[in-house]
């Protein structure tokens, strides 16, 4: 059982201590193939698709699952990466800095886009990624793909692609990366304000 | 120093200013998008309090709040119920008993803002009406600071560099190793003083060109070079920043002539020829063309002075999401 231990970069904070690993890093690997499919076989064909990663988290899913669409379509799919800190709903109510600069490489007016992250919770950051996709452009279609839905939805939101549903409690973290998915506890000063 | 508000360019510190130039990064990308605006500051009431004239600064403000989806309200001293009397804190007081977030004051007296800060300081110590916590930029105070000036200068030298001739600087001291020649009226500069410090803090050398009567009566503590061959200086200088000559604070005689001044201390198109191929030439505006810069010059690739200005609303918004929004300490 592999332990990981990190420090988390914000809006979290705190030491991540994993407990017990969920996929391995074949499993994402995996994951990531099925997923690739399923957008293409959802989508008919990658006309017209924008894969968006979340920052930071979701930006290699998206270059990962691009690469999986270019080698079986033998399209090259536009990347982009979106940070949401600006339209976050808890702005005042805890830290939020932004981790890097959005980058949309292509105008998003009609196409189908693919909002990737590593996790799904409370549903609050996509609900702030759809908005802020809503400044940059008007999409035909807007789609959610995540490597792990761990439950806990505070708002009416579903995604349309799944790496793998994952019961969690609400106090537990799950970490993803392309080493594999690892479900432990945050431990630190910090772990009292989430 | 109090993260509730920006004095003076000093309480940033290096990793404070340079979180400000990576924050303003951000803002650069949402002003190219279709909808440049983010609600980060929904629901926050920012007001410019202006007693000195003004265009870019007050404009720059509004825009970089209203940017950020703050509400903006605009006061003019000359237009104000001090004229009948009222007292400066009282009139601070009653626009903050209103819901003010923020306060950015321009006054043409130092410590201006740094008072309005304790006075907002010292009503939220008391609470009652009022004391809710409003934060103070400095938007220019006297001959004492521009911090926001010096935080845009700093990012546009660095982000110029990087996208002109591939310079990516090794951060947080974005101007290591470079050579900076401030030109002009120093003494009745508040950009100076505020660019030297931003400027040194950020790793820069700083030489300071200007007849002895426009530096300041005594440069003890300033990490400067004093110079007066200009040639020499913006020869080997990486940044030729020129100030604009502050005929309205001169009340004595300070120069023999404009045209002599010119002549010995003007970036002139002669003069800019002694340039090095990777320089920049800076102006914090309003320019005074033919006078401490020549138009042909101004007007060249070299000059970023129209950089300084479309940079200058996301720096501002930048400082403005840090004291109001992130929930982040600013500085050390």
């Amino acid at each position: 059982m592999g332990q990981r231990e990190r420090t988390l970069v914000s809006p979290v904070g705190g030491v991540f201590r994993g407990r017990a690993v969920v996929m391995d890093a074949e499993d994402v690997r995996r994951a990531t193939w099925r997923i690739a499919h399923e957008i293409l076989e959802h989508n008919r064909g990658a006309a017209n698709l924008v894969l968006v990663g979340l920052q930071t988290g979701g930006v290699w899913i998206a270059s990962a699952l691009a690469e999986v669409v270019r080698a079986v379509s033998a399209t090259d799919v536009p990347v982009g990466a979106l940070d949401v800190a600006y339209y976050r709903d808890d702005i005042g109510l805890r830290p939020v800095l932004p981790v890097a600069a959005t980058e949309i490489p292509v105008d998003l007016g009609g196409a189908v886009v693919v909002l990737c992250d590593d996790v799904l919770f409370t549903g609050r950051t996509v609900r702030a990624a759809l908005n802020a996709l809503s400044d940059l452009g008007r999409p035909a279609v807007v789609q959610l793909a995540v490597m792990v839905d761990r439950g806990h939805r505070e708002l009416p939101i579903r995604p349309d692609y799944v790496g793998k549903n994952l019961p969690t409690r609400r106090l537990e973290m799950v970490d993803v990366s392309p080493e594999g998915v690892v479900l432990g506890d945050i431990v630190g000063p910090e772990s009292e304000a989430i | 120093m109090t993260p509730r508000h920006l004095l003076s360019v000093a309480d940033l510190g290096l990793e404070g200013i340079d979180e400000v130039l990576r924050l303003a990064d951000t803002f650069v990308e949402v002003g190219r998008r279709p909808i440049p605006r983010v609600p980060a500051l929904r629901g926050k009431t920012v007001v410019s309090v202006f007693f000195e004239d003004s265009t870019r600064t007050r404009l720059s403000f509004e825009a970089a709040a209203k940017r950020l989806s703050a509400d903006v309200m605009t006061f003019t001293g000359s237009s104000s119920s001090l004229n009948k009397g009222e007292s400066l804190r009282d009139t601070v007081l009653t626009l903050e008993a209103m819901g003010v977030d923020a306060f950015v004051v321009r006054h043409s007296c130092a410590g201006v803002p740094a008072q309005v800060a304790g006075w907002l300081e010292g009503a939220r110590a008391a609470g009652g009406a009022g004391g809710s916590g409003a934060s103070v930029v400095n938007a220019g105070d006297g001959a004492h600071e521009h911090p926001t000036q010096a935080l845009l200068d700093c990012f546009t030298i660095s982000r110029e560099r990087e996208r002109r001739f591939g310079h990516s600087p090794a951060r947080p001291a974005v101007l290591s190793g470079l050579r900076i020649a401030i030109v002009g009226d120093i003494r009745h500069s508040r950009v100076a003083r505020s660019n030297v410090i931003a400027f040194s803090t950020l790793g820069a050398t700083v030489t300071l060109v200007a007849p002895p009567t426009l530096l300041p009566p005594s440069l003890s503590g300033w990490p400067v070079e004093v110079s007066q061959d200009i040639d020499a200086v913006v020869a080997k200088s990486d940044v030729v920043y020129l100030l604009r000559l502050q005929s309205e604070r001169m009340n004595e005689q300070f120069l023999p002539s404009l045209r002599e001044y010119t002549a010995t201390f003007g970036l002139t198109g002669e003069r800019a020829r002694l340039l090095g191929p990777s320089a920049l030439v800076m102006h914090p505006g309003p320019v005074r063309r033919g006078i401490e810069i020549a138009a042909e010059v101004a007007d060249s690739p070299i000059s970023v002075i129209t950089a300084q200005v479309a940079n200058g609303v996301a720096v501002r918004m930048a400082v403005l999401y840090l004291l109001l929004g992130s929930g982040a300490p600013v500085g050390a």
